[in-house]
């Protein structure tokens, strides 16, 4: 059995100790945020974060979270106005969008460890993340925008 | 003659609303009473439609179906267009934005269901939905304006010509008086449509909206995780199910064993779906459904699960040997399909004669949302909620499959999370249906496992095109022989198709703009052994990977600049009638309006290489390389700039320009170009899907790979051709972008290294 938190609510899972983060919270939880995209950790689509820290629901089983605070991209900010949310509207980065919520959470992760990332940074950081739709330039371009108020 | 395959559903049947009132302009979901007759044959006599009129269903302008204004003023807008990532539901609202003098952000954009009879086609394909509704879409928001501006005149007893909407009100600016949209609605919506000829629209010097930046309407959902797209839907009591699909297409269940797969906590239910015979067409490929309380326990039952197969005739399916069988048609002559001067004799007489074949493997779609759709089948009534293309297709199955009326075979469209024209084959929503009417009517979401989606794809074709020319004492090419071969996607919906439609042949092979005397385009015979289908571009992707490279080589080979051998080759400006190409396809198009303008394909090339700065010196390692295509009516060249590093590529900068005619969403038409520019990066440098023993040999992103953030060109620069002539037929968006990029990155890499590449991916071949 495992209890933690997801967005600041109460979960408590003893189901089968195997069942990954995302499809608990897909399909059990009832919060399709966060996207299936491979379940194999090869494409950053299903990124939350772990105690603010961005990691694959895909590869990550529910039993293991006990006492661990699961933030999605339901709960990364009260009204969406997270500065990696606000810059990614104001660069219009998303084209389907579906692979965004993963890139997003694991920006914003990666801003919260490096708040000024050199383009080295990003790729290290966000090369786990794959859009098919070809939104990298503009994914680059918005955490920068990001970085840029967040230090002024 | 080639054989020119069609593919209609023989049983499609026609819905007709027979009678349709306009409530609150419009949206009277369920007071239409609808009929179904028997297709009408069309006669031999009939006059052939073109663009959005040719397409069935044609194109619906009534803007009591699209519109509703409620009292507080909010506009709903039914996108009957699926979203994919290509702004369509922007540019919908854009064009209304400005034709109803409504503030944009008080237009709320809804997608249609799947009804092509009242939503007019809705088969969101062929880079078509701008370019067939950007007119009715005018029609619609200044009919509904003129309907509001009319309704204020009679309420202040003024005439009509005092009174102007802007800013979602009207205003009687002499005596100072205004209504809100919302306060006229309902009463508007009772006034007669005016004809469509009766009505004034916007000049485009005055648009506020069109053709500038407009910021995705879908922003704040998508960055907040809504959910929007067709595998996050909702229902209570929903269970889950993943199906193992027949390894090899053509398989059938030979026998199976779920014993162990039952014992998995969470298993409702274990079902066999039976196979199609092939080809399949969009039906189900059939196999072992799994359902289960969410998606991990239905997978895991599903490993669990021990089936034999019989494979069938595919199981021998091998690309490399494959590649053999093309390489070898190539080789012999095909079928003539365009046939200028006399090839053979000029290749005879000509100083020098190259050729060069090129290969493209099959590639998957790998849509970031994979296939998967919501049913639930009760009470003699199919719901489906999915991300789809092509909605009626699906809703046509429903009603064959299953004998519904057409009331009863309901089509949610939700948003799709890519689709690249995966989504317009609607298999997985069929299955999704197939398992709940197995239920009882239990709600089911079928998901396609990444594995499921890779393996099982509708694969984009694979080929071979061959290319021979012969050049004078001057250099200058004078004769041309191209043999394209490939398997069509007519192979997946008839037997024995072994040639490209003309549909396929008129994506950059027959439609060869050059200024050559002896020119000849052949189609020697290829067989399909799995399920192709339309991918992004389609046919013009190896088509213009070859046709781009080959006059790059002969550049080479007459010792000139690329860039000005391409002009040449190109010829003075000219419009080239489509029947002088044996183009008789024109993405469907009138082939008057959009005869092939090669001035435009000229500008293109300037603006691109002058942005690029062609012929600037590099250093070494570097190397700029060009590539220019004609595609769904629209132009594009690409400049790109790759550095041969370490053993590895770098874009430092790609530079594309396009021209689609008048622009309607700016900055979505550059998005879609950006995508095209990272898409082309992905399919040349690693995208494969090749075959062994009749299966994919990739099932995941670490087989199949797709370009990454690190390996993206690190800037992208964008050059539209303006033009405010929004009278002229539009362009597409979505596809012409991709096609020039492959060709442009192998071009460059031969002026940083001198090294040919022939074969796609590119993978290591540089070193």
């Amino acid at each position: 059995m495992a209890e933690f938190s997801v967005n600041g609510t109460k979960h408590v899972f003893d189901g089968d100790p195997e069942t990954p983060l995302l499809w608990y919270l897909r399909d059990l939880a009832g919060m399709p945020g966060t996207k299936f995209g491979c379940g194999l950790g090869l494409c950053g689509a299903c990124t939350v974060h772990l105690d603010g820290v961005a990691a694959r629901s895909c590869q990550t089983w529910v039993s293991d979270l006990d006492g661990v605070e699961v933030t999605t991209i339901e709960g990364l900010s009260e009204d969406g106005n997270h500065p990696v949310q606000v810059a990614w509207r104001e660069l219009n980065v998303a084209q389907c969008g579906y692979c965004q919520p993963g890139q997003i959470m694991q920006a914003a992760s990666l801003l919260s460890e490096t708040p000024d990332p050199s383009d080295e940074d990003i790729n290290a950081s966000m090369s786990g993340n794959i859009c098919r739709c070809g939104t990298y330039p503009r994914i680059r371009a918005a955490i920068k925008l990001a970085a840029e108020r967040a230090g002024q | 003659m080639n054989t020119n395959v069609t593919w209609r559903n023989p049983a499609r049947a026609r819905v007709t609303n027979v009678s349709r009132r306009g409530v609150l302009l419009g949206l009277a979901a369920g007071t239409f009473a609808l009929s179904v007759q028997l297709p009408r044959r069309a006669s031999a006599e009939e006059e052939k439609l073109y663009g959005g009129a040719g397409m069935p269903g044609g194109v619906k302008d009534d803007p009591r179906i699209f519109l509703t204004i409620e009292e507080d003023g909010t506009v709903r807008l039914l996108c009957n267009r699926a979203e994919m990532g290509q702004g369509v539901r922007t540019g919908w609202a854009t064009v209304i934005a400005d034709e109803l003098e409504a503030d944009p952000t008080r237009i709320r954009v809804e997608q249609a269901p799947g009804n092509q009879d009242l939503y007019g086609n809705q088969n969101t394909d062929g880079s078509r939905s701008m370019r067939h509704h950007f007119q009715a879409l005018r029609r619609i928001g200044a009919a509904a304006r003129t309907m509001l501006e009319q309704e204020a005149a009679s309420r202040w007893d003024v005439p009509a010509d005092e009174v102007r909407a802007s800013g979602h009100q009207v205003t009687h600016a002499n005596s100072d008086r205004s209504f809100g949209f919302g306060e006229l609605a309902r009463a508007a919506a009772e006034r007669d449509v005016p004809a469509a000829e009766d009505l004034v629209f916007k000049a485009p010097e005055d648009f506020q909206h069109i053709g500038k930046d407009v910021n995705n309407v879908d922003n704040l959902d998508i960055t907040t995780g809504k959910p929007i797209y067709g595998i996050d839907k909702q229902l209570d009591g929903l269970v889950y199910a993943v199906i193992a699909r027949p390894p090899v297409y053509g398989g059938k269940v030979k026998s199976y064993d779920d014993t162990e797969a039952r014992k998995v906590p969470g298993v409702i239910e274990i079902l066999e779906i039976d196979s199609p015979d092939i080809p399949s067409a969009f039906l189900p490929l059939g196999g072992i459904a799994v359902v289960a309380e969410n998606t991990f326990a239905a997978n895991k039952a599903r490993l669990l699960l021990e089936i034999e197969w019989d494979a069938g005739d595919n199981q021998s399916y091998d690309s490399a040997e494959y590649r053999k069988t093309l390489e070898a048609a190539s080789e012999q002559p095909g079928e003539v399909m365009r046939n200028d001067g006399d090839v053979d004799a000029a290749l005879a007489d000509a100083a020098e004669r190259i050729s060069a074949s090129y290969y493209l493997p099959h590639l998957a779609h790998a849509s970031m949302e994979p296939p998967s759709a919501t049913a639930r089948f009760a009470d003699g009534k199919c719901e489906v909620w999915t991300s789809v293309q092509a909605p009626e297709a699906l809703r046509t199955d429903l009603m064959k499959r299953f004998e519904l009326a057409p009331e009863n075979a309901v089509v949610h469209s939700m948003l799709l999370g890519g689709g690249f024209g995966r989504k317009s084959k609607p298999d997985y929503a069929s299955e999704a249906a197939i398992i709940s009417k197995a239920l009882d009517g239990r709600p089911v979401k079928l998901t396609f496992t990444r594995e499921d989606d890779i393996q099982h794809d509708f694969f984009h074709t694979v080929s071979v095109e061959r290319l021979e020319g012969g050049l004078d004492e001057n250099g200058k090419t004078v004769a041309w022989l191209h043999r394209t071969v490939a398997p069509s996607i007519g192979s997946t919906f008839e037997p024995d198709v072994v040639h490209q439609s003309a549909g396929e042949l008129g994506m950059g092979a027959v439609d060869n703009p050059f200024d050559i005397p002896n020119l000849r385009v052949e189609n020697p015979e290829a067989a399909a052994h799995t399920r192709i289908g339309w991918f992004r571009s389609v046919y013009n992707i190896p088509h213009a990977f070859a046709v781009q490279s080959f006059a790059a080589e002969l550049a080479a080979a007459a010792g000139r600049d690329h860039k000005e051998y391409l002009l040449e080759l190109l010829g003075p400006d000219r419009e080239i009638s489509r029947a002088a190409m044996n183009d008789t396809a024109v993405y469907g198009e009138d082939p008057e309006l959009y005869p092939y303008d090669t001035a435009r394909l000229r500008k293109v090339i300037e603006a691109a290489t002058e942005a690029a700065g062609w012929g600037r010196d590099l250093p070494e390692g570097r190397g700029l390389g060009l590539a220019a295509h004609h595609s769904f009516v629209s132009y594009t060249a690409v400049v790109v700039e790759v550095e041969v590093r370490d053993g590895g590529l770098i874009f430092p900068r790609v530079d594309i320009a396009f021209d689609c005619g008048a622009i309607i969403s700016a900055d979505r038409v550059r998005a879609q170009l950006e995508g095209a520019v990272v898409q082309g990066v992905s399919l040349a440098t690693l995208g494969e899907i090749s075959f062994k023993d009749g299966v994919p040999e990739q099932s995941n992103f670490d087989g199949f790979e797709l370009t990454r953030i690190d390996a993206s060109p690190v800037e992208i620069h964008t050059h539209l051709v303006p033009s405010l002539d929004y009278d002229s037929p539009l362009g597409g968006v979505g596809e012409p972008g991709l096609p020039p990029v492959a060709p442009a990155i192998t071009n460059a890499i031969f002026a940083a290294t001198g090294k040919r590449i022939r074969a796609l991916p590119i993978r290591d071949q540089f070193v």
